[in-house]
């Protein structure tokens, strides 16, 4: 299934960007079932990722998909805008390995992945409170988890 | 005795004679988290050979351990597990901070790595350097032999 037909079918318009990946934007009630297409051509699921644009952009967050097809040589990245506290569908039941680039997604962004097996916090400490990568988490904030003998910055 | 004749002896103090002794008998524990463990395991091996300085006989049980070398990056996360590490070593003990992440921090200013491990443990040499040169690690090696030879003990009657 080439490019051009899952364009058509799922309406989509395609982004040029300077890597020259194809990259295309979708809603999120319209992920899924892009996805489970994708699916077929598209082997390995490279990254999930996620950019903050607090302040910028009215819908927030944008998550960020990079795909992999060994078949067709080609890679593909879908994005998704959410807005705060809006959810995504998981696509832990797709490829095994989004179930931890989730959960990284979840630890950093505070995005969370409706229907995810397991969604906690993979990297940080689970007494840790807020997400350390949205622009509003303030820089230089630690939270350390036992009492240090002197202030870390003065 | 019997008899000790002329040149035959040598009089020191025990406090010295034992400062003698650990100095040269560092049983380290390495705890390497970063990529300064590269420069350390150069530091270890054949060509600059730490055994030279009778460092040569690393711990894997922090127990058995008097020299702690931190060697990297200590994050938030990871900051009890050295804590407790420091804890399990008996006295005498010493740290040694290796490379400018584990003084400062380094680079990673943010809220993940602890700005100095000296927030979490007493340090008592620090080696600078990202990472430091093999040289480096084997003077601030000697310098910490010249600090336990030195070191007071706690045992020894005062006024």
């Amino acid at each position: 299934m080439g490019l051009e037909e899952i364009e058509r079918e799922f309406s989509l318009e395609r982004i040029e960007t300077a890597d020259g990946i194809p990259t295309y934007y979708c809603e999120k009630e319209g992920l899924l079932p892009l996805m489970e297409k994708l699916k077929s051509d598209f082997e390995i699921l490279l990254d999930i990722t996620a950019v903050d644009y607090f302040g910028k952009r009215e819908k927030r967050f944008e998550v960020v998909y990079l795909l992999l097809s060994l078949s067709q040589k080609i890679r593909l990245r879908i994005k998704v805008r959410l807005g705060e506290g809006e959810k995504v569908s998981t696509l832990s039941f797709l490829w095994k390995n989004a179930n931890w680039l989730e959960r990284e997604v979840y630890d950093m962004f505070g995005i969370e992945f409706e229907g995810h097996p397991d969604l906690r916090r993979i990297l940080l400490y689970p007494e840790f409170k807020g997400h350390p990568l949205r622009k509003d988490y303030p820089l230089k904030k630690s939270q350390p988890r036992i009492k240090l003998l002197r202030s870390e910055r003065e | 005795m019997g008899k000790i004749r002329e040149g035959n002896f040598v009089t020191t103090t025990l406090e010295s004679l034992i400062g003698w002794a650990r100095k040269y008998s560092i049983f380290q524990y390495p705890f390497v988290t970063a990529c300064c463990g590269m420069e350390y395991m150069a530091t270890a091996a054949s060509h600059f050979d730490i055994d030279r300085f009778g460092a040569g006989l690393t711990r894997f049980t922090p127990r058995q351990a008097d020299v702690l070398f931190v060697v990297g990056t200590i994050s938030h996360k990871l900051a009890p597990v050295l804590k407790k590490v420091y804890e399990q070593m008996t006295e005498p003990k010493w740290v040694v901070a290796f490379g400018t992440c584990t003084i400062t921090g380094g680079i990673y200013d943010n809220y993940a790595a602890v700005q100095g491990i000296d927030a979490i443990i007493p340090v008592d040499i620090y080696i600078p350097g990202c990472p430091p040169r093999p040289e480096t690690v084997l003077d601030a090696l000697m310098k910490l032999q010249e600090k336990i030879q030195k070191e007071k003990q706690k045992w020894a009657l005062r006024k």
